[in-house]
């Protein structure tokens, strides 16, 4: 059925998606330390003030511009009002026209109130940054751009955006602007899609439909389904069982430690389960990153991850 | 000292708010069915697609209007009614849109021009705050009617936690633009007001954007701004409804770095918009028990009669520790910033919780008097 897809880190953009509170971000980071590694320019963007790049490369400088955050990989944090900016600044090439227009309330107005616009200029932007020529004054191309797109609520809203407001208008510039985007978002040789789960219920239930939504409302082939933070399998069930029957008689710490194991044992097994039904239940091939039993993922526990990636 | 009950006591609305993925829908679920399990009649209201949860409640699915759990189902889960009632029902925001822009029409001809607008029907769910102003307006709608003594709101999984705070404002906002309408008509007022600026304008976002998508945007801007009134009106009831002292927010968060800091955050926005903070729920806390003297591999090793798998339990143990000391400490600062101590931890449960009888277990440790109780029905599990 589906042709031998080039792999994740040979397109040029590739969104990292999923439902909030999955580790996206996370992935999104391995994804590009990956591709930095193997020798291509690459840049990580987040959409929407997250603050979470800054966190995690330790730097506040991360914004509207490209930041340089390691060998061969840059960050930015793309804000709609900077990116409506640009694309208005791109679009109209005489200056008195845009100092009027940028003054005007009307347009702070228009730009502020149009149901999408803002999706459709990040998405833009995100789209200049992985084109051969960049549109922007002396701005390098990119080997790969890395998305942590917005958490999907429900359904597909931000990668929908170029379609919907190619549907909408009928002629003129936004027209032709969505359908440019929308192509690309939609062509598998340059863009690719991932999505971030965790092996539970109704994770795995989301990330199916979120599957299904894409291709049926987009036109988008998943490239990859992540698995995230699945528990080792560090004790066999017959261990358990004698952990079970060790537990009443044990008491204070060893009574925690034995229950300590057979939690470990219990989440392992529920979420073999949950994976499972993801596999199941979704199209595109699992691959599966293990729990950190980490306090907190930073840069040193993210670049663990990175063998894991099924690259 | 606090529990979910007393936080509640004599509250008509609980909003539960937190960002994504910290088990919002499920706790909203569970106080709900902890209330009527103490004889309110309770409805809660999700904006989450939750089919098993829906499953589990006993209703074939979740629609935009309040259906009754059996109260058979209770029964089953060894559950108390003793007089209560939940009920649930899920958000259809675009549906809900639609009976808002009904209800506020000034006229039949307007109503259909905005529900056949194109921008209207494919993007007004796009549109900035629109999913958390129709999860307010149907909350609003449903305690005027009166019927239920509590209702539990599951706040929609924003990017950001706060939107729908600001969402009547904002969507007010919005159709107020009447600049935007003004200059949509640019041989009428507009251009008296605005005179040649508006038409040079309308020149350069024609340019822009496409005069076919401009003319939809002005009908759709034209069409909502008689519906001001109407909509300000209300906006300020919800703000009321909200603000005033029998509405409880209850932040709902999971006890790592991040989510800690956002519901730090979220509380300071809290107390900015003058809402009345409740409490905080701290859900998948690991517990280790750290009063008990900490016992070595090679005791476990005995223990079991397998030293080799007394040093992985080990291991593990340590593993788990070092997890319990990060949600702690977490919890802890979360508690000291908020100033409050009605913070109620919730273990991470071995198994995941998706009917009933699970959130009942739930409700063991939101229901709990104090923290020393749930740590002790932690410890007993």
């Amino acid at each position: 059925m589906a042709r031998p897809a080039r792999g994740l880190l040979d397109k040029r953009l590739v969104f990292v998606t999923g439902k909030g509170g999955v580790g996206k971000s996370t992935v999104a980071i391995a994804l590009a330390l990956a591709a930095a590694r193997a020798g291509k320019r690459t840049i990580l963007c987040e959409v929407a003030a997250q603050e979470h790049l800054s966190e995690v490369f330790e730097t506040n400088e991360i914004g509207f511009h490209e930041v340089e955050v390691g060998d061969n990989l840059w960050a930015i944090s793309i804000d709609p009002e900077d990116s409506m900016r640009e694309y208005v600044l791109l679009q109209l090439k005489v200056k008195p026209m845009r100092d009027l227009l940028f003054k005007s309330r009307i347009f702070t107005y228009l730009a502020a109130a149009t149901p999408g616009l803002k999706e459709l200029v990040t998405i833009g932007k995100i789209w200049e940054l992985a084109l051969d020529e960049r549109k922007s004054a002396d701005a390098q191309p990119y080997d790969l751009v890395i998305v942590d797109a917005p958490a999907t609520g429900h359904g597909v809203g931000f990668l929908q955006t170029p379609r919907t407001f190619a549907e909408v208008a009928k002629v003129g510039p936004i027209r032709q602007q969505a359908e440019v985007l929308d192509a690309f978002i939609r062509d598998p040789e340059r863009t690719g899609v991932a999505i971030v789960a965790l092996p539970e219920e109704m994770p795995v239930n989301e990330t199916a439909s979120l599957e299904r939504d894409l291709a049926g409302q987009v036109g988008l082939t998943v490239d990859r389904i992540y698995c995230n933070g699945l528990y080792p399998e560090r004790f066999a069930d017959d261990e358990i069982e004698r952990v079970e029957a060790t537990l009443p008689e044990a008491g204070g710490g060893a009574r925690a430690a034995l229950r300590a194991a057979r939690t470990e044992h219990r989440r392992a097994h529920d979420q073999r389960l949950q994976l499972a039904r993801l596999e199941e239940n979704c199209e595109a091939p699992v691959s599966s990153l293990p729990f950190l039993f980490e306090p907190e993922l930073e840069l040193e526990e993210i670049e663990m991850l990175i063998e894991e990636l099924a690259l | 000292m606090s529990s979910v009950a007393e936080l509640l006591a004599d509250k008509e609305i609980c909003v539960c708010a937190g960002s994504g993925g910290v088990g919002k829908t499920t706790t909203a679920a569970a106080i709900a069915a902890g209330m009527a399990a103490r004889g309110k009649r309770v409805a809660v209201l999700t904006i989450d697609p939750a089919k098993r949860l829906a499953d589990s409640l006993g209703l074939p699915e979740l629609g935009n209007t309040e259906r009754q759990v059996d109260p058979a189902l209770f029964a089953d889960a060894g559950i108390e009614a003793n007089g209560g009632e939940l009920w649930a029902m899920m958000l259809d925001s675009k549906q809900t849109f639609d009976e808002v822009v009904r209800e506020h029409a000034p006229d039949a001809e307007t109503r259909e021009r905005i529900l056949n607008n194109r921008i209207y029907q494919q993007l007004s769910s796009a549109l900035a705050g629109s999913q958390e102003y129709m999860a307010m307006e149907k909350l609003y709608e449903i305690h005027a009617e009166g019927r239920y003594d509590l209702l539990v709101l599951d706040t929609p999984p924003s990017r950001n936690a706060l939107d729908f705070l600001d969402a009547p404002s904002r969507l007010l906002q919005f159709i107020e633009g009447r600049a935007l309408q003004m200059f949509m008509k640019p041989t009428g007022f507009g251009m008296r007001v605005f005179g040649r600026g508006a038409s040079v304008m309308f020149s350069i976002l024609r340019r822009i954007t496409g005069v076919d998508l401009l003319e939809d945007l002005a009908e759709f801007f034209q069409a909502f701004s008689g519906m001001v009134g109407g909509f300000r009106e209300r906006a300020r009831k919800v703000n009321d409804l909200l603000s005033n002292d029998r509405t409880s927010f209850m932040l709902v968060c999971a006890p790592q770095g991040a989510p800690i800091r956002e519901a730090v955050y979220f509380h300071r926005k809290l107390k900015q918009a003058g809402m009345p903070f409740g409490g905080v729920i701290v859900n998948r806390v690991e517990y280790g028990d750290e009063r008990e003297e900490r016992s070595s591999a090679a005791e476990l090793g005995d223990l079991l009669g397998d030293s080799e798998l007394g040093a992985r339990v080990s291991a593990n143990y340590e593993d788990f520790l070092a997890l319990a000391a990060r949600d702690r400490d977490n919890i802890a600062r979360l508690g000291h910033r908020l100033g409050t101590d009605a913070v109620i931890e919730v273990p991470y449960l071995d198994h995941d919780v998706h009917d009933l009888a699970g959130l009942a277990e739930v409700n063991r440790y939101l229901f709990a008097d104090s923290a020393s109780e749930r740590a002790a029905i932690a410890a007993a599990v």
